[in-house]
C-alpha cells in the first residue's frame, strides 16, 4: 500500500482535498479543519517532540510529527569527544534504556581497537541489558493503558521498575544513567548477594505481571480502546522498516538476539514473542510476553554466568585512544526493536562519526504519521505509545 | 469480550489492603547504594594534584585551583581539584582514572543550599557531612585500569654476555614498546616541574606517540642538549614523581628520551634542529671544562651567536660522562654522538690545557666577554684509616679516568671497594669486569657504611653488581687495613649501628664486638670527591663569595661576585649531569642578559 493518501481505504469524502502528489491541501479558513498541537507538554506525548494534528470532528485528517525540542546534537558532541568520554553522553540518547547506548559504543569501540572482552564481562553486559529491558517493560506494559486514562496499573509498574532500579543502584552506582558498560568490560562484578535480591524482585515481578493482566488484559474498556485501532498492515514492516516488537506483533519473527546474535544470547534459551492482529493492543500483548521472556533470560544469564572472572580487557590509554582507520556497524535489541550505530575512526583519538538508527526514527515519523490519518484523537496517544517511540533517537 | 473482562479489573480494589511502598522518610531510611555514585571526597594527603580528573572529565566540571595549606613541591602540584555541580554528572570517570586513588564519590545524594554559587566546591577543603562517608563508587577492582601501570620491560644484556665486557647492557626500546611505554603517560606535567631542566617531558612522550621523533628530538633539545647522555644515564627525578608510580610503575621516562634521540640519526640534526645557519653576534665566551654544565652552556650560547671557546685540561671532552661513568653504562660513541653536534655549531675545545697552569683565568678574563667555568669534582676523599697511604689503595675516580684512557690499571684477584654509592658501584662493576677478562673470575667485595636496605646507590645497581659476580656487603665501618711485608692483606671493619648524632651531623658509630675481616690485596676507596679550585688566584678569591664549606656563591643565573664569571655544574650544585645541563642553560641565558645590558 502506497502512502499517497488519495488510495485512502476509507471514504474520502471526509478528507481535504489532495494536490497532484497527493498531500491535503487543508484550508482552515473553511472551518471544516482545526489545528492541534499535541504535545511536547503533553502527558501522552514521550516529551521532546510534538504532533501537529490537522482534525476534522474527532478524526484526524493530517499528522506530523515535529522534533528539535532537545537540543542536544549528540552526534556531533561525540565528534569533540575522546571515546571514553563519549559515554556520559551516549547515555542521555536514551533516558529509560540507556544502556543499549553503552554496549552499541563500547562494543563499536571495541571492534574497531580490536579488544577482545573477557567473558565474564560479557555476561554481565547481558544481564545489565536484559535488566534495563525490564525496567523499561515495567513502565511501558501497565503504562499502555495510561495513555487511555486507565492510570492506575501505571502506577504500580513504577514501583516494580523501582525495585529494577535498587539491584542497578547496587550493582552500577546509579540508577537511571548507570555508565556500567565501557570499552574492554564493565565497571564491576556483582556485589554479594545480588543474585538472590535480584531474584526474590523478579518474584515479586511475576505476581505484579498477574495484576497487570487482571487489570488490563482482561478488560472490557482496555480491550475496546485497542483492539482494531492503528493496525500496521503486514506489508508495511518491510516498506518501512517497522522493528522489534511492533513488527512482532504484526506476525513477524524479528529479534536481534536470536537473528543476529551477539553477546551470549545463542546460549540461551527463548522464542520470539508474536501476535497477528498488529493493532495497538497486539503490540501490548507481545510486550506482555515479553516480560516473561526477559524475567525467564535473567534467571537464565544468573545460573550460567562464571562466578569469577576479569571484568575488563587492557586497553590502550583511554586518554590518548587512537582507534584506527575503520568503520563498523553494532547492533542489540533493545526493547523497541533493532538499535544501531553506525561508527566512523579516522585514526584519532575522537570518533570520525557516530550515527545512531533506532526504532524510533520510522516507527515514530513515517509510520505514526499514516497510521493517525483517520484515527480518532483520542486514540492518538495509545497508538504512538503502542509504537514505542523515544524522540532522541530521531533528534540526535 | 465476555463479562469476565468487566468484572475482574475490580480485583484491583484488593490492593487497598496493601502496605504502602513509599518510603516516609527517605533521606535517613533510604541511604544510597554501597557503590552509589554520589557526591565527590577527595584525600588531600593522597591527592597530588595531577588534574588527571580534569581532563577526562567531559562535563569540564573540575578544576585544579590552588588550596591554602597545600604547597608545590616536587611530585605535587600544590592544587586539587574543585568541581562544579553545575556540571558533574556524577559519571565517577574521574574516579576511575584519578592517578593516585584519592578521588572517590561517597554514596551521599542530599545536598540543599540556597546559594548556588556553593555547589562549586573543593572534595577535602571545604568541609561536607559526607567527609567521612565510606560507602560509595571508589575505582572497580582488580584488573581494572584506564592505562596500563606495568612498565614495558627494558631488556638488558644477561650477566653472563655482561660479565666481562664493556659493551653497553641496556638494549633500548623498539618502536612497538616505546610507542607501548610512551602510551601508559598521562601528561600530568608533575616531572616537569620536578626535573632541574624542566624539560617538556609529556610533550616528547606525546612525539613517541604521535611517531614523530624528530619533533621529540626540538622538544629535547629545548632544554636538554646530551639527550643520548641524560638518556642512558640521568638519574630520573623525573621518574621517581612519576604520578604512575603512585599505583603502578613509574614511566621509563630516561628510555623514551633516549629512544627519540637514538632513531634520529646525527647528519640530520641540524636540518631536524633548524641549526643550519646561525647569525652571530660578535662576541665570545671562554668555558672552562667540557663536562654537561660546560658543554650545556656552549650549545645555548652558540646557538645565540656567541663565538664559544671550550678549554679543557682533558684529552677528550665530556668530564665526568667520560671520566667517570663506565662505557657499560654509557657508550663513548653516544657521548661524541651529542658533542659532535655541539662542536658542530662552531663551539671551539682546546684538549689537554688547563686552565690555571697553561692559562690564567684572568687571562680569559680579559679576552673574552665573559667565562663559564664548569671543573667539576675530580679530587678523590680518602678515608684516612690506618694504612690508606699504601701505594696499593686508590681512588675510585682516578681508576676510572684510566680507564676510559684506555691504561692499565693495577689489578689484584682480591679487590676492596669502600662506599655504598653509585660511584663505588661503578668501580666495582668495572673491576669485576677487568677481573673477569684477567683472571675468569671476579674477585671484588664492595662495603659501605650504610646497612643494604640505606644504600645511596641505586637499587639496580648493587643488584646487577651481584649479577656479575661482585660481593656487596654493606653496613661495616672501615677500621684499618693490615699490612705484613708492605703488602696489603685485606680490611678490618666493624659493624656499623648508626650514621647521624642526634643533631642530624655525620657521625657513624661502630659495634666493636662485632668485627669482620675482608681479605684482598688492593682497596680503592669511593667515599665522595673533592673540588680542585686551584686556577682561582688570590686576587679572584678575594672578589669572590665562599662560604664555609668552600662553595663558591652565585646569583640564581650562576654569575659569581666578578660580574663576568659565571659558574656552574657540580662545583656549585651537582649531584648529576641533569642539574649540569640546566645550570649551564641557566647560565647561558645570564651571560646573555648581562653581555646586552652591558653593551647598552
Ligand atoms: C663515577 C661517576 C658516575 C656518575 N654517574 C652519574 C650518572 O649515572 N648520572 C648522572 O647524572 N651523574 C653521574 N655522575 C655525576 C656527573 O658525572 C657529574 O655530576 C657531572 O659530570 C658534573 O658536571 P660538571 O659539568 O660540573 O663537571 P664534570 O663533568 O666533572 O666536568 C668538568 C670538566 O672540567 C675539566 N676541568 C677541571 N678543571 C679544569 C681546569 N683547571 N682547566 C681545564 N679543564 C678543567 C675536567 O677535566 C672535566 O672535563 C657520576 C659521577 C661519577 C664520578
Ligand atoms: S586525578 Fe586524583 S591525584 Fe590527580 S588531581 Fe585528580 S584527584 Fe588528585
Ligand atoms: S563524576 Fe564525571 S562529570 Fe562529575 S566531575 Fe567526575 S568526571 Fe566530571
Amino acid at each position: 500500500m502506497s502512502n499517497n493518501i488519495l488510495n485512502w481505504k476509507n471514504n474520502r469524502d471526509m478528507f481535504p482535498e489532495a494536490d497532484e502528489d497527493g498531500k491535503p491541501i487543508v484550508d482552515l479558513e473553511s472551518q471544516k479543519y482545526v489545528k492541534v498541537w499535541q504535545g511536547p507538554n503533553h502527558p501522552g506525548v514521550t516529551g521532546n517532540m510534538s504532533l501537529e494534528l490537522t482534525i476534522s470532528g474527532d478524526e484526524v485528517m493530517e499528522a506530523k510529527t515535529h522534533v528539535g525540542y532537545l537540543h542536544r546534537g549528540f552526534e556531533k558532541l561525540f565528534e569533540r569527544r575522546r571515546y571514553i568520554q563519549c559515554f556520559p553522553t551516549c547515555i542521555r540518547m536514551c533516558v529509560p534504556e540507556p544502556d543499549i547506548n553503552e554496549y552499541n559504543l563500547a562494543r563499536g569501540t571495541e571492534v574497531l581497537g580490536g579488544i577482545e572482552v573477557p567473558e565474564m564481562a560479557n555476561w554481565i553486559r547481558m544481564l545489565v541489558l536484559e535488566m534495563a529491558r525490564l525496567q523499561v517493560l515495567l513502565r511501558m506494559v501497565p503504562g499502555q493503558a495510561g495513555t487511555m486514562g486507565l492510570g492506575l496499573a501505571g502506577t504500580w509498574g513504577l514501583y516494580y521498575r523501582e525495585l529494577i532500579l535498587d539491584r542497578f543502584e547496587e550493582l552500577t552506582g546509579g540508577r537511571i544513567y548507570h555508565m556500567f558498560i565501557l570499552p574492554g568490560g564493565v565497571r564491576g562484578l556483582l556485589p554479594d548477594g545480588f543474585k538472590d535480591r535480584l531474584e526474590e524482585n523478579l518474584v515479586k515481578v511475576e505476581a505484579f505481571m498477574k495484576d497487570v493482566d487482571r487489570l488490563i488484559y482482561t478488560n472490557a474498556v482496555f480491550k475496546k480502546r485497542t483492539k482494531g485501532i492503528g493496525v500496521i498492515p503486514a506489508d508495511w514492516v518491510d516498506e518501512y522498516g517497522i522493528m522489534g516488537p511492533v513488527a512482532r506483533a504484526a506476525g513477524f519473527e524479528r529479534d536481534v538476539r536470536k537473528d543476529y546474535p551477539y553477546l551470549y544470547y545463542d546460549q540461551l534459551d527463548f522464542g520470539y514473542n508474536i501476535a497477528h492482529n498488529s493493532d495497538v493492543f497486539d503490540r501490548f500483548i507481545v510486550r506482555r510476553h515479553d516480560v516473561d521472556t526477559t524475567v525467564d533470560l535473567i534467571r537464565q544469564i544468573l545460573n550460567k554466568m562464571p562466578k569469577k572472572g576479569d571484568i575488563k580487557a587492557e586497553t590502550p590509554n583511554v586518554l590518548h585512544w587512537k582507534i584506527p582507520k575503520g568503520e563498523t556497524i553494532i547492533r542489540c535489541e533493545s526493547s523497541r526493536g533493532e538499535y544501531l550505530f553506525y561508527m566512523v575512526a579516522d585514526g584519532s583519538i575522537y570518533p570520525r562519526r557516530i550515527n545512531l538508527r533506532g526504532p524510533s526514527y520510522t516507527h515514530a515519523v513515517a509510520v505514526l504519521e499514516k497510521l493517525l490519518i483517520n484515527a480518532n484523537i483520542s486514540d492518538v496517544s495509545a497508538i504512538m505509545v503502542s509504537l514505542a517511540t523515544c524522540p532522541p533517537e530521531i533528534e540526535r | 469480550m465476555s463479562i469476565k473482562d468487566v468484572i475482574v479489573p475490580f480485583s484491583a480494589w484488593r490492593k487497598v489492603f496493601d502496605k504502602p511502598v513509599t518510603i516516609k522518610d527517605p533521606i535517613n531510611e533510604r541511604p544510597g547504594a554501597d557503590r552509589y555514585r554520589g557526591f565527590h571526597k577527595n584525600d588531600l594527603e593522597t591527592c597530588i594534584g595531577c588534574g588527571t580528573c580534569e581532563v577526562i572529565c567531559e562535563n569540564e566540571a573540575i578544576d585544579l585551583v590552588p588550596v591554602e595549606g597545600i604547597e608545590t613541591k616536587d611530585g605535587d602540584s600544590g592544587l586539587r581539584p574543585r568541581v562544579d555541580y553545575g556540571r558533574c554528572c556524577w559519571c565517577g570517570l574521574c574516579v576511575d582514572i584519578c592517578t593516585t586513588g584519592s578521588l572517590s564519590l561517597t554514596n551521599a545524594y542530599t545536598w540543599v543550599e540556597e546559594d548556588p554559587e556553593k555547589y562549586r566546591f573543593t572534595p577535602g577543603v571545604d568541609e561536607k557531612p559526607w567527609d567521612n562517608e565510606e560507602k560509595g563508587w571508589k575505582k572497580p577492582e582488580p584488573n581494572y585500569e584506564f592505562y596500563n601501570l606495568k612498565r614495558v620491560t627494558m631488556e638488558h644484556l644477561h650477566p653472563e654476555e655482561r660479565s666481562d665486557s664493556f659493551i653497553e647492557m641496556v638494549k633500548g626500546y623498539s618502536k612497538e614498546q616505546a610507542e607501548k611505554e610512551a602510551d601508559r603517560c598521562v601528561e600530568c606535567g608533575i616531572c616537569t616541574a620536578t626535573c632541574p631542566a624542566h624539560m617538556g617531558i609529556p610533550e616528547y612522550i606525546k612525539a613517541i606517540r604521535n611517531n614523530d621523533l624528530e619533533e621529540g628530538l626540538r622538544i629535547l633539545y629545548d632544554t636538554n642538549p646530551l639527550p643520548e647522555i641524560c638518556g642512558r644515564i640521568c638519574t630520573h627525578k623525573c621518574e621517581a614523581v612519576c604520578t604512575i608510580g603512585h599505583r603502578g610503575e613509574a614511566l621509563s621516562i630516561r628510555w623514551l628520551k633516549r629512544y627519540i634521540a637514538d632513531q634520529n640519526p646525527s647528519e640530520k640534526y641540524k636540518t631536524i634542529l633548524n641549526s643550519e645557519f646561525i647569525e652571530k653576534n660578535g662576541k665570545s665566551i671562554a668555558i672552562i671544562g667540557s663536562g654537561p654544565s660546560g658543554l650545556s652552556a656552549a650549545h645555548y650560547l652558540a646557538l645565540m651567536g656567541y663565538e664559544v671557546t671550550i678549554y679543557e685540561k682533558l684529552p677528550h671532552a665530556g668530564g665526568m660522562m667520560r671520566y667517570g661513568i663506565p662505557e657499560y653504562r654509557l657508550p663513548y660513541d653516544q657521548i661524541d654522538k651529542d658533542i659532535d653536534y655541539i662542536l658542530s655549531l662552531g663551539v671551539k675545545i682546546l684538549y689537554n690545557t688547563t686552565i690555571g697552569k697553561d692559562i690564567t683565568l684572568e687571562e680569559l678574563g680579559k679576552k673574552y666577554n665573559a667565562v663559564f667555568a664548569g671543573t667539576g669534582l675530580h679530587l678523590g676523599r680518602s678515608t684516612r684509616i690506618e694504612g690508606s697511604d699504601h701505594k696499593n689503595v686508590y681512588q675510585s675516580i682516578e681508576l676510572l679516568r684510566k680507564i676510559t684512557l684506555g691504561e692499565e690499571i693495577d689489578l689484584a684477584e682480591k679487590m676492596i671497594v669502600i662506599g655504598g654509592g653509585n660511584v663505588a658501584m661503578d668501580i666495582t662493576r668495572s673491576i669485576a669486569r677487568l677481573q673477569m677478562k684477567k683472571y675468569g673470575k671476579a674477585g671484588v667485595i664492595a662495603t659501605s657504611l650504610e646497612t643494604e636496605d640505606k644504600m645511596p646507590a641505586d637499587r639496580e645497581e648493587v643488584v646487577e653488581a651481584r649479577e656479575e659476580g661482585a660481593i656487596v656487603d654493606p653496613g661495616w665501618a672501615p677500621q684499618h687495613i693490615e699490612i705484613v711485608d708492605d703488602k696489603i692483606k685485606g680490611l678490618h671493619v666493624a659493624q656499623c649501628h648508626s650514621l647521624f648524632d642526634e643533631e642530624g651531623n655525620f657521625n657513624p658509630q661502630c659495634n666493636l664486638d662485632n668485627l669482620k675481616f675482608f681479605e684482598g690485596t688492593m682497596v680503592v676507596e669511593s667515599i665522595g670527591q673533592g673540588m680542585d679550585l686551584s686556577y682561582l688566584s688570590d686576587d679572584i678569591k678575594h672578589e669572590l663569595e665562599i662560604d664555609k664549606r668552600g662553595r663558591i656563591k652565585v646569583n640564581e643565573d650562576f654569575q659569581s661576585g666578578l660580574p663576568w664569571l659565571f659558574i656552574g655544574g657540580d662545583i656549585i650544585q651537582g649531584p648529576d649531569v641533569i642539574h649540569g645541563i640546566a645550570n649551564g642553560h641557566t647560565a647561558a641565558k645570564g651571560i646573555d642578559t648581562f653581555l646586552f645590558k652591558e653593551s647598552k
